[in-house]
């Protein structure tokens, strides 16, 4: 037993862990960027389907809708874009966990002397990170499709990028945490990503819809993360009103406007009920 | 191995007195009634036992006999229904983050990010378990030399066979110095060469680090490695002790003849006040020196011996003894059933 390292001369079972939890929630998030990081193929195939929608329905639906005052449909699809590969790259590596249930790694976390809320935390900024990351690449593209980009535009966007990944990757964490099986991955992607996708107001504006549409869209919280994206980079822009009335980028409930505060809010009350339903999902012991 | 002739013969799961006085700090793993139950099913019903510091402990069992079950809640990751279980000085109930703290665990299933270096798995679980910064390469160096990875740190684990894979768990497992390691069916899937490697390997920890050794396994000669053993069926301890004494509570070695007039060797060696039975093909004598008595019975016989075989008790028959299982399922093989019966009397 000689030289043998006492490690544990640090570890306090009562009294205060902060800096153990710290260091553990900056070690999974930089886990989650070592593997985004290491897999390329996944960078590209997490491009290649906004790109598709931004150029294969931007362009295909501008010919058909025309242009307003010069104002088109591929501008204001892409925020939406923008938000839709963020959203979809969150919930992706959220969803990793349930690849890590397969392959073991979660009980090598689970069972490590650390708060779950840490390992959740750790979790949510990893994905959330990656996915502002993948959001903000998307940018980009802005000057391709006739948008203007300015440095205070950059930063909003990627202030609502982080929040609304950290939101999306909160959910995804618990979804996780309730799924036993990778088939139950599919499930969730065909039932629950695709439809608040194509309900967020993401690829269509929210003005004179049915009202049968109008309802599931205001339901949908996408909608509120996905909307002060798209109100922070018209405001960049020159829109014409003529435009802006016909490619709304408000959201109104009973006629008003909702300010972009309330919006932001919503999203961080999502964000708040996800994560603890996260680390109450992950807290359970046989 | 040394001190095991010093522990008590006892089926039972106490700790005699005299084993108390020798070792002087508190058992290692302690382990009362606990019990767990699914609903109707009683997975662990009622099991004790301690576990000495330093110690090797085997528990041995068919699968589903409810060692993983055990094993989960001393380490904390289930709730026993019953009964109590303390892990080096921490109640698994009570203080279950001090508990994982003091363990280390390689499950059945690899637990590895296969996406990252070896040393990234190691330094995750380094971080994890907060071992200090100044202490982390050195200890990653150390953890890796043992098992003989050191060349192999900033390799991918997807590069990994099964066995270096294991051997890098067994290495995280030690990283936090843990007083308890736990291994849980540790060598499933593995080729004997890479089998017996890794036990190298954990001997080599047990002996340097001083680590008590907590192992559940279903193969006999595994359990062999261990200081005592505890044969788990149907979530019950059913034997308690080590294998020597296992083996020896088993008794009678057996020495199978054949002969050219089986029924007269049967009479003669009978008549010599032997423990006897004719098979079908053979007489098979139940004796505690089947090795010393060759001689004499082949000199009873006299000139009709055609073979001679003697068999020593295995694990294997020790487990059959107190599991019952395959007379139950062999009923021709009754005679090993009865003589073993014979040879646990005489002892």
């Amino acid at each position: 037993m000689t030289d043998v390292i006492n490690t544990n001369d640090n570890a306090n079972p009562n009294g205060s862990n902060f800096s153990t939890e710290l260091r553990t929630i900056l070690m999974v998030w930089q886990r989650e960027l070592i593997r985004f990081g290491r897999n390329r193929t996944r960078i590209i195939t997490s491009l290649s389907q906004p790109l598709l929608f931004l150029f294969v329905l931007g362009y295909g639906m501008s010919t058909l809708v025309g242009s307003t005052e010069g104002f088109d449909f591929k501008k204001f699809l892409f925020p939406g874009i923008v938000a839709m590969s963020v959203v979809s790259t969150a919930i992706f590596s959220a969803i990793s966990i349930v690849w890590d249930r397969e392959f073991g790694f979660l009980r090598e976390m689970l069972v490590a002397p650390v708060r779950r809320s840490s390992l959740v935390i750790g979790k949510t900024l990893g994905g959330a990170s990656v996915a502002a990351l993948q959001g903000t690449i998307m940018l980009v593209l802005a000057p391709l499709i006739g948008v203007r980009l300015t440095v205070l535009l950059v930063i909003e966007v990627i202030g609502l990028e982080l929040l609304m990944a950290i939101a999306l990757t909160a959910f995804g964490v618990f979804v996780a945490s309730r799924i036993e099986r990778i088939e139950g991955f599919q499930v969730v992607m065909q039932l629950v990503l695709f439809p608040m996708l194509f309900l967020s107001g993401a690829l269509f504006p929210l003005s004179g819809l049915p009202v049968w549409l109008s309802v599931l869209t205001r339901v949908n919280p996408l909608t509120y993360a996905v909307a002060p994206l798209r109100q922070v980079v018209f405001a960049a822009q020159n829109v014409p009103p003529a435009a802006a009335a016909r490619f709304s980028a408000q959201v109104t409930i009973f006629g008003h406007v909702l300010p972009i505060w309330s919006e932001v809010s919503l999203v961080g009350i999502f964000f708040v009920v996800f994560f603890l339903l996260a680390v109450q999902g992950l807290s359970r012991r046989q | 191995m040394e001190g095991e002739a010093e522990r008590p013969l006892a089926t039972d799961t106490s700790v005699a007195p005299e084993t108390q006085r020798r070792v002087m700090a508190a058992p290692a793993i302690e382990v009362i009634d606990v019990e767990k139950r699914f609903g109707d099913l009683v997975a662990v019903g009622g099991v004790s036992f301690s576990v000495q510091p330093g110690e090797v402990f085997a528990f041995l069992g068919p699968n589903g006999a409810g060692k993983s079950t055990t094993i989960n809640i001393l380490c904390t990751l289930a709730l026993p229904t019953g009964g109590s279980a303390r892990v080096a000085g921490f109640d698994v109930v009570k203080n279950p983050n001090e508990v994982r703290q003091k363990i280390g665990l390689v499950f059945q299933e690899q637990t590895l990010d296969d996406q990252l270096t070896a040393e990234e798995n190691l330094r995750f679980h380094a971080v994890l378990y907060g071992v200090p910064k100044k202490y982390r390469k050195e200890r990653i160096e150390r953890v890796l030399e043992l098992v003989k990875l050191a060349d192999r740190g900033s390799d991918l684990v997807s590069t990994f066979s099964g066995g270096m894979a294991r051997r890098l768990e067994i290495a995280r497992g030690m990283l936090h110095t843990p007083a308890v390691l736990f291994l849980d069916e540790p060598t499933i899937g593995l080729d004997p060469q890479t089998r017996s490697l890794m036990w190298d390997d954990v001997m080599t920890l047990r002996r340097e680090e001083g680590v008590t050794i907590f192992l559940t396994t279903h193969y006999m000669d595994e359990a062999e490695v261990a200081d005592r053993i505890a044969i788990i069926d149907h979530g019950q301890i059913v034997a308690l002790d080590t294998p020597e004494r296992l083996k020896a509570i088993i008794g009678a070695d057996t020495v199978d003849l054949e002969t050219g007039n089986d029924a007269a060797a049967f009479e003669v060696i009978k008549a010599a006040g032997f423990q006897v039975e004719r098979g079908a093909e053979r007489v098979t004598v139940f004796t505690e020196n089947g090795e010393g008595e060759v001689a004499r019975l082949v000199e009873l016989v006299g000139g009709g011996v055609r073979s001679v075989h003697v068999h020593r008790p295995t694990l294997d028959d020790v487990f059959l003894h107190f599991t019952g299982r395959e007379i139950r399922e062999q009923p021709g093989e009754s005679h090993t059933g009865m003589g073993r019966a014979w040879g646990a009397r005489h002892r």
